[in-house]
Formats: C-alpha cells, structure tokens, sequence
C-alpha cells in the first residue's frame, strides 16, 4: 500500500508540472495584459513597460514559468493586477466554491444514487423508462439554460429564493446553484448506479446470498449495493475537480464569488498570475481526488489489493 | 432497502433546507439608511493616479473632493476646495486651497496634500495609469521619460508657496486646464497614502462626504456618511454598500426581487420593460459619452485618398433612429456631431454638425459607397470586444441596416473579440483591418476633450491613427484662446475637418441608465453616469 | 498478494476532467471497460461478427433507436439542404420586427435583431452538426489511432502518453476554452472543433487503450503471432475490429455532448461568431429576453436538446445492443 501511494504520488508530478505548463503555455497565447489596463486609451509607453518589468513579463517564457514555479513552491503565488496577492484572493474564493461544490456531490449521491438503485432493481418497468428518459432530458440541455430557467422561475416569478447568492455563500443560498451544478452529473450518477445495479444483480454472488436464504434487504444493502457503488465513488471522486473548475457558468449567473468567477475575470482581464495559480489549485485537487478514490477502491473491493 | 431509506431522510433533509433557505431569503438588510448599489469589480488598486474606469471612479467620486467639481446637473466645474485659481496668461497659474477642510483621519488638507498627490501620480516609477494627466506640466518629460529612466521624482512646474497656495506652470498655454482639475487624478491624498501604502490602499482614506467602513475585494465595499464632513454637499443616507456583479443582468433580476436599491446600468435587453418592470423608478439621463466608429489609417487600404466617400456611405446606410429605439430604447440618442449634449450649446456641443452625412438615406449610401470605389476588400469588418457592454446587439443590428442598404447580405459582419484586453491589444498593434468600435467617455466637460485625445496627430486614444495638419493646427489654436467663446468656435471648426473626411462614423450619445427600488427617491445620474449618491435618500 | 496481478485502477477509471459536458461518454464508457475481456469474446457465441450482426438486428428492433436515427438522418438531410423545408436567409434581419412573436410565415416568431427564429433554427441545425460531426471524428481518429497504439506496443511510450491524458484531464474544459478561444478571430467553426479535439482526445484515447489490452490477450490474437503475423496486420486485422465497439458508443455519446459544449462556449462568447449561424450563438442572444420574449431562447434550445437528446439515445441504443451483458 505504502509502495503503491508512492509511486501514484511520483507519477503526480510529471502530470502536475505538464498541467501547469499547459496552463501556462494557454494563458500566454492570450498576448499582452496591459493594454487591457489603461481603459479605452492605450497605455503610454513608459508606463506598459515598466508595468512589464514588474511583472516579469520582458523575460522569456521559459523564465516566466520557472520563476512562477519556484516562487509557487515558497507559497508565493504572485499578484494580480489590482494590487492583491493571488492567495489572498484564494482565499476568499475557494471557501465558496467548495461549499458550492460540497452542495453539488451531496446532491449527486443522495438523489443520483436512491434514484439509480431504484431503476436499476426495476429495470424495464415505468418509473425505470421515465427516470431514464429524464435523466437524458437533462443531460441534453445546456447548464446555462437550466441555471437562467430555475434562476427565472425560483428566484424572480415564484419568489422561492434569491436569484443571487450573497457574499456570505452560506449553504442555503447555495442549494439551487448546487442543484444546477450538479444536474448533469447527477443524471450520470443515476445512469451509472442503475448499469451496475442491474449488472450485478444477476452475478453469482447475489444469487448465492439469496439461495442461502438472506433477506432480500440485506443482500441488497451489503453485496448489491456496496460492489455497485465503485464506479459510482470513482465517478464522483473524479467529479470534484471537475465541479470546481467547471463552475464558471453557474457561478456567473447566480452571481458567486468563487474560484469560477475568478478565473473568468482572470481570462478576460489576462492576468496571468490569477488564472495559472487558480488552476494550479484546481490541478492538486484534481490529482488527489484521483488518488483518493483509487484507495478507496481497496476499502470497497476487498478482492483490490495495492502492491 | 436500508441504505434507500437513509438517502430518503437526507433528501427530505436538504429539501428542508431549501424551504428554511427560501423562508429566510432578503433578511439581513445593510441597516437603517444605508443602500446597496451594483458595482464592478475596480481592475486597478483604488489611487485617484491609477484609475481609470467608472466602477473605481464610482468610489473616488464618493470619498474624495478636488479643487474643481463637475455640477452633478449641469456638469459645469465649480470651486470645491479651490478658494480662487488665477493666471495671468494661460500657463503660469496660482491656486489657492480653502481653510478648514480635512481628509476623514483628522489631517488638514493643504496645498502640500495636492502637489505630493500629483507629483506621485506623474512620476513614472509609480505605474499611475493616469500619469499622462500631468502631462501639460512643466517638468514632466523629466519624471515620466518616454524611454529609459527618470532624471526626477517631482515636476518642476509644482511649487509649493504658502499652506493653502501654490503655483502651476505648463509646458504651453492651455487655458481651459483649471476646469480640468474636477478630474480624479487631481485629487488630494493624505500623508497616510505615501506613510502606509498598503493599508491605505486596502481601506482608503479621502476627503470626501463618504467613509470607507470595510472593503472586501472582489465582493463588496461598506461606505458610511462620514459625520464630519465640512462640505456643503453632505450625505442625505446613512450609507452605501456597493456589491459586485459580474454580470449586469444577475444586478438587475437582484433589483427586481428586491435584494438590491440601486443598478446603474440596465441591460440593454431589459430596457424595454423597466419602466413596466420598475414602475417609473427609472433615469435614462444623458451621459458625457459617444460611441463612434473609428477606421485604421495605418491599413493602406483604408488610407486611399476617396475613401471618405464610403466611410460617409457606411455612415448613411446607419439606421441609428431605429437601432436606438429598437435595441437600446431610447438610452442612446442618434449622433448628429462628434461631442455630447451634456457640454452644452456654450460648451461646444452642436446638434446637426455632421448634417446628411449622418441621416439614414440608403439610396445615397449605396451610390457613395460605389463612387468611392466600393468596400475595401469586399466586406468590412467591424471588431468589437465582446466581453463587456452589450456591444454584439449593436453591431449586429448595425452591419443588419448596411447590408440592408447596400443590399448585399455579406458586406458588413461583426468580428468579436473576446476580450478587453485582447481587443486593446489588437489596436495597440494596429491589427485592425477595418472599422472598430471606439466608445469614449469624457474625462472633464470639455469639447477638447472630446477632439484632441481622439483626432490630434499621435493623440493618446487617435487609435486609428488619423493625422491631418489643418485639424493639428485649429486645435493649437483653440488650446491657446483665452477667450472662451473664440475657444470653442475653433473647436468646433476642427470638429468640422473630422466631419468633412468623416474620421470616424459617430453613432450615437449615450445617456446613463438606473433603476431603484422603492426604498429610494432623489436619484439622478450625473453627467459621467454615476448616481449622485450623496443625494439619494433612504425610507 | 502475490496471487493478485497488481491493479491499475487509474486505467480503468475514465478521467472527467473534461467537465459536465463529456462526463457522460466517460461514465458510460468505464461500465463499458469493466465488462470482463470487453464486449466481444464473452462465451462461445462471442465471435466478432456474429456481435455486430447480432447488435445490427437487435437495434433494428429497438424503438428509441429507430426514433433517434429518424431524428438524426432529418436533421443531416437539412443540414445539407436546408432550403427543403426553408425559404427564407437566416442573415436577412428586419430591425422593426425584433422581438415579435408567431405569426404567418413566421411561425417561431422574430429574435431581437429581427431575424426569422425558424429559418435561424433551421439553419443552425448545419453548424451544430458539422461542429459535432467534425469533433467526433478527430477526436475518434486521433484518441484510437494514439490509445491503440499505446495499449497495442505498451512501454515507454504508453506511460508518457497516459501522464499525457492525465495532463489534458486535469484542465476544466470550460476554463480551457475561454482562454484558447478568446483569441481566435476566424468566424468558421474550425477553431472551436479544434479546440474541442485538442481537450477532447484524450478520452477516446483511454478507452481505445483499454480496449486493445483487453482484446491483445485473447488467444485468436496469440495465434496469429504465433503464426507470424506482422504487429500491423495484427492490429488492424485482428485487435482493431474487436475493439472499436467501446469507441463507438462513446464517440456517439459524445457527439451531442459537443454540439452542447459548442453552445456553453458560445453563451460565454467564445464559440462560433456570427455571421455564423448556430444554436449556441442564437440561445446566448437570447438568453438576457428569456423573461420577456421566451421565444426567441426556448425554440433553438428545444432544437439543441433534441439534437443532444438523439445523438446519446442513438449510443445508449449501440451501446446496449454491443454490450452482451445486458442483454
């Protein structure tokens, strides 16, 4: 097991360093940030420069990079253009965007995976078409679209909620944007428990538990259940960077001050030092999400051992 | 089905949740008195020298007060802390500062707190986006070189001669520069500002009606009535909280479901039922701003002598009456001139000075667009940032009314780009390869500052690069007038070589919008967009 | 322990890096893997072509994908022939029309620059298609041609190429096109199906990897090595048939997720530019009238979502009809 986390956390760091290249490489094609910052005028020249030495952009990419990496490595993860170190802005960004994003998982398992369950033992029969069917209706429309509807109808005709979040984020605000967050993954969350539900009912093993003469609940809860449930862990685990990066749409049209609207007023002013140390974050979550939800492979599939 | 039943009770759980949430939504109000305003997220820390654009100058506007302030009705620059500005000859001028005035911590703003302000704010080595304000002051090619490094840190042309006076002198006449001074960049700054930067910048200290109670970046700034104002125009409320929207329709459902007093920018697409939506509580005020269409000179293909015969063709086949009605509802006003109403007829502003050229008439469009050679390449292009504003509805409706005109379903199409940013690159770089959109917002209520930064030979913002020596010549001429009526009757003659080569298209003026809750009442717009915030009233 | 050959759990589980939009070609895709020995080859019954004529026969029986094909050949027939069920130009706008609703000849009513929604609807049917189709198809191409050779030759090259998926993995989708396209100043799709291939290959190229492991191992794969088949008649004769069924499923799947995708980007202003006619530029539009002149919004967003709707029942059909097991 120790041997196992080690090799998957030396594997990280070419991934992470290739991600971040990536990112970085990206953010560079964008071109030259500061003109974006003199308003409608264009900056004048002695001004741009010296903005451009500040912030190491004169140098050469390569030097760009490294000098990011190794102050990253100090905790230093730059400042952006109004004046605020990039971690300041972390933390106030990634407090809300978790919670939105703790909303979104807890939505997905608990109704993604009652309603799989549900369908997946009554493979064929109505509510299974209709889950199912509604399951693709989601998938097949757009989050924004979802998000303006609900936001619409919620938020201004019905009056249910407000149609912004606050500053403060708290989790009853979030619960619709969570909702729309996760609408499409929860659509897959169903779909996925319900393959492997109906899949695994016919295996041997529940068959023998059943001929040994064990309740139907129980069989369903221990053996069913808990062999069904990996892909669906795997899903999710690997959902969450997903969540958090993914959230640009939702954050926007419900007005959340998170790592999504960060990145999004990141790219449109170009600045760099925001959108690749953001996505630096995003990239660690990503890969230890990763590398928790293989271990808990082992914990929910005995037969799964780490050399 | 017992790990069913547990999901069941968590889903009741959270559905409960929802009911509490919905039950408990629009409580937490910002207190008695106090209003909430949308806001945008300022892009460069808040010093007066470094900001630029509106939503930072929202703030600036609320905590600071300069020598001169622009009439929030009539936008004519009054004395505010400016006791007399004198010059005997349009170059060397002595100002003096009025007793009794203190910035918000207990220190006495003196002639001191203006020439350390605007000696930060020129020298180069500071990074102030707004250093080229300090530009007509004697001794600025020393602090803020074009190349290589400063031989100075202060501007000679700024001297201190008594606590309350001190003396200016530029590097020509210009005798129009004390209207100038209303401008942000010439506000006053404490020693706290040079003493303790960083915590200043966090939480800014200035002399104005408002104090700034906390400030969250990114999310939210408190101002409270500042209780010891010694102006006459003080705070009528108790405060403002402004709030941060990325995006102005979010702003405006928060006003409609009463989360929020005041938006200060209705969204286009909203426009045509706010005053159904908001039952009269809506301003459509006229704003120092016009929206034109500039050409790239450098574009060889767009620098051909006949040319203006199409660029005057283009501007006819503008339906600009049905695209204000249509898309922005009567928020913009067709353009008939290169300024804007709210100068005035005094101040230079000219109903009709452009003339047919910028009357829809397509017959004529098409005939001048063919007698001057047809469109450059077939097709123009017009690039736009599409990030911001609501700059695609326009363009499309736009390049609609030309193809209309021209009968060709391709000769106009919109190419957005999708950043600010990226959009200002292009033009720094003289990438454009046709027409672009060119918004500009007045700086001071001045018609120079409608022609000189836009149309004079290598002018800050001459982003198309149009050079012509006689419009050079009647511009030097109209700065050096002492007589301001003569000032503006040259102005206006420049404005008419701009018109008579059609240097850029002008499209339409655009007038601030707002809209607020019932909470509210004597909300107005000044001439620069911004609500008047210290006259608004709560309750 | 040393009964159990050692796990690689991250080559079975489909990364969703790629954010909502094509997390569920990858979920449907790791049942797909998990099947043992993948879908061919399980039982007696399991040899290449009775599969896919046994697949061929069942879908012909299955409703959802008659209904879904009937869907899709329409919406390619107007794809290429929009004037078949159109008169009208989509570029053709009336300004003092903006905004009108249903009336004769105009049966969607107008959007707020005065543009016929029908004939729009209509029209984008094209680029939302071609934008799919064309993604499909260079994501298909490069993530098998790049997974199958990585699966088929392992080694060296396979670990750079599975960090190398792991790297595009990592980077939300959304985030990564608003930076690369905002750049981009072509008005043709080429840019965003680009885009999408660039993001999107990966993918692919996990499950074409793991389908070809699975499939080296059988023994009709054994013997014609043993025989002395060349490594490329191996592969394109023998490994490739058997094991592009999971590519299918999943590329079909994805199919409507990009033309989704394609319409987020657009909604945040980096898709396709106009003149282009597209589904995502017009709900962007008309998006902000969505409370006053829901029209304008819903008729191209319920085109999209049946277009989306049909491209995933279309593979949930192939998928079920070559996934034995759930027979």
């Amino acid at each position: 097991m120790g041997r196992y986390v080690a090799r998957r956390l030396l594997q990280m760091i070419p991934v992470f360093v290739g991600a971040t290249l990536l990112i970085f490489l990206m953010v560079n094609v964008m071109g030259d940030p500061i003109a974006g910052l003199c308003g409608e005028r264009s900056c004048d020249p002695a001004t741009a420069a010296q903005l451009r030495r500040e912030f190491g952009l004169d140098k050469p990419l390569w030097q760009q990079y490294a000098t990011y990496m190794g102050n990253v490595f100090t905790g230093d993860f730059g400042t952006a253009f109004n004046g605020q170190k990039v971690t300041e802005l972390m933390a106030t960004a990634f407090p809300v965007t978790i919670r939105l994003t703790v909303v979104a998982i807890l939505f997905e398992i608990v109704i993604g995976i009652v309603l799989g369950v549900v369908t997946g033992l009554r493979r064929g029969r109505p509510v299974d078409t209709g889950v199912l069917l509604l399951t693709l209706v989601v998938i097949s429309v757009p989050t924004f679209v979802t998000g303006l509807l609900l936001q619409l109808l919620l938020g201004v005709q019905w009056d249910w909620i407000r149609p912004s979040v606050s500053p403060d984020a708290t989790f009853g605000e979030l619960i619709v944007p969570g909702l729309v967050l996760a609408s499409v993954s929860l659509a897959y969350v169903t779909r996925l428990t319900r393959t492997t539900i109906a899949e695994n009912k016919r295996s041997d093993y529940v068959r023998t538990a059943l001929a040994k003469g064990l309740p139907r609940r129980r069989v369903i809860t221990r053996h069913l259940l808990r062999n069904s449930l990996i892909p669906v862990v795997t899903f999710i685990g690997t959902d969450i960077g997903a969540l958090m990066g993914g959230a640009i749409v939702t954050e926007r049209i419900f007005n959340i001050h998170g790592v999504g609207y960060q990145l999004y007023q990141g790219i449109l002013r170009h600045n760099t030092q925001t959108v690749v140390g953001f996505v630096t974050v995003l990239v660690l979550v990503f890969l230890v999400a990763n590398l928790l939800v293989d271990l808990l492979y082992a914990v929910l599939d005995p037969r799964i051992r780490y050399a | 089905m017992r790990g069913a039943r547990h999901a069941g009770w968590a889903a009741a759980a959270a559905a409960g949740a929802l009911a509490a949430a919905a039950c408990g939504g629009g409580a937490a109000g910002p207190g008695p008195g106090v209003l909430s305003s949308s806001w945008g997220d300022p892009q460069n820390p808040l010093e007066p020298s470094n900001t630029n654009e509106v939503q930072g100058g929202k703030v600036l506007d609320m905590i600071f007060r300069g020598l001169k302030r622009y009439n929030p009705r009539t936008g004519a620059a009054e004395n505010m802390l400016a006791e007399r500005i004198e010059t005997p000859d349009s170059r060397n001028f002595t100002i003096t500062v009025k007793d009794g005035w203190t910035f918000s911590n207990g220190e006495a703003v003196t002639a001191r707190s203006f020439v350390d302000a605007w000696n930060y704010g020129a020298s180069l080595k500071n990074n102030q986006k707004n250093a080229y304000f300090f530009g007509y002051i004697q001794g600025y090619d020393k602090v803020h070189p074009e190349t290589g490094a400063q031989t100075a840190d202060t501007l000679s042309g700024l001297r201190v001669t008594g606590p309350r006076t001190f003396t200016v002198r530029l590097n020509q006449k210009f005798s129009t520069f004390p209207d100038t001074l209303g401008y942000v960049a010439f506000s006053p700054l404490p020693r706290a500002f040079f003493d303790h930067h960083t915590d200043w910048v966090k939480k800014p200290v200035g002399n104005g009606p408002y104090l700034v109670r906390s400030y969250t970046r990114g999310f939210q700034m408190s101002l409270r009535k500042w209780e010891g104002y010694p102006g006459a125009d003080r705070a009528r409320n108790n405060g403002v909280d402004l709030k941060v929207y990325t995006d102005t329709n979010t702003a405006y459902t928060d006003l409609l479901a009463g989360n929020l007093d005041l938006v200060d920018d209705v969204p286009a697409p909203q426009l045509k039922f706010v005053k159904a939506d908001l039952d009269g509580r809506y301003i459509n005020a006229p704003a120092g701003i016009i929206q034109t269409l500039a050409f790239p000179y450098y574009d060889p293909r767009w620098d051909k002598p006949g040319l203006e015969k199409v660029r005057t063709g283009l501007s006819m086949a503008i339906n600009r009456d049905q695209i204000t009605d249509t898309i922005f509802h009567r928020t913009r006003t067709p353009a008939s001139d290169w300024t804007s109403p709210v100068l005035g007829t005094d101040g230079g502003f000219k109903a009709g000075l452009c003339g047919a050229a910028c009357t829809y008439d397509p017959g004529r469009a098409k005939k001048l667009v063919q007698e001057g050679g047809g469109l450059p390449g077939g097709q123009v292009r017009i690039t736009y940032n599409a990030d911001t504003g609501s700059h695609r509805e326009w363009v499309d409706a736009l390049c609609n009314s030309i193809n209309n005109a021209l009968g060709n379903d391709k000769a106009c199409v919109g190419n957005p780009v999708g950043t600010f940013a990226d959009f200002r690159n292009q033009i720094g770089q003289h990438k454009m390869q046709g027409p672009f959109r060119a918004g500009w917002q007045m700086d001071y209520p001045l018609i120079q500052n409608f022609l000189q930064p836009l149309y004079y030979t290598n002018a800050s913002s001459n982003d198309g690069k149009w050079s012509n020596k006689g419009f050079d010549k009647l511009i030097d001429r109209a700065n050096a007038e002492s007589d301001r009526v003569r000032a503006v009757r040259l102005f206006q003659q420049a404005e008419a070589v701009v018109r008579d080569n059609m240097a850029a298209i002008p499209l339409w003026y655009q007038n601030g919008s707002a809209g607020y809750t019932q909470r509210l009442s004597h909300v107005a717009l000044n001439p620069f967009s911004v609500p008047v915030y210290n006259e608004i009233r709560v309750g | 322990m040393p009964e159990q050959p050692p796990y690689e759990p991250e080559g079975a589980v489909a990364g969703t890096g790629m954010g909502g939009a094509m997390d569920l070609a990858a979920s449907e895709a790791s049942t797909l893997q998990r099947a043992p020995g993948g879908p061919v080859g399980t039982g007696p019954a399991g040899r290449p072509r009775s599969l896919w004529s046994d697949a061929l026969r069942d879908l012909c029986r299955n409703p959802v994908f008659i209904i879904s094909g009937l869907v899709i050949l329409f919406l390619v027939v107007i794809s290429i022939r929009p004037s078949l069920i159109t008169s009208g130009n989509p570029l053709t706008c009336e300004l003092s029309k903006a905004l009108e609703g249903s009336q004769p000849g105009h049966p969607f009513g107008f959007d707020g620059q005065g543009c016929d929604v029908y004939t729009r609807t209509v029209y984008g049917a094209r680029t939302s298609v071609t934008v799919g189709v064309c993604a499909t198809l260079g994501v298909a191409l490069l993530g098998s041609v790049l997974g199958g050779l990585a699966g088929f030759f392992g080694g060296g090259w396979d670990s750079i190429l599975s960090r190398l998926t792991d790297v595009f993995f990592a980077i939300p989708v959304v985030l990564g096109g608003l930076v690369l396209l905002s750049v981009v100043t072509s008005n043709t799709v080429w840019p965003v199906v680009g885009f999408i291939v660039l993001l999107g290959w990966p993918q692919i190229c996990r499950i074409a990897r793991g389908s070809v492991i699975s499939a080296k191992q059988h023994d009709y794969v054994q013997a014609a090595r043993a025989l002395g088949a060349s490594n490329s008649r191996i592969l394109l004769r023998h490994i490739a048939p058997n094991a592009v069924a999971p590519v299918i499923v999943v590329a079909t799947i994805a199919l409507g997720t990009y033309i989704a995708l394609e319409a987020t980007l657009s909604y945040l202003g980096v898709g396709l530019k106009p003149p282009s006619v597209s589904w995502g530029i017009d709900i962007s539009a008309a998006s902000p009238y969505i409370r006053n002149a829901p029209h304008a919004l819903l008729w191209p967003a319920g085109a999209l979502a049946i277009t989306v709707l049909a491209f995933i029942m279309l593979g949930d059909a192939v998928r079920d009809a070559l996934d034995p097991k759930l027979r």
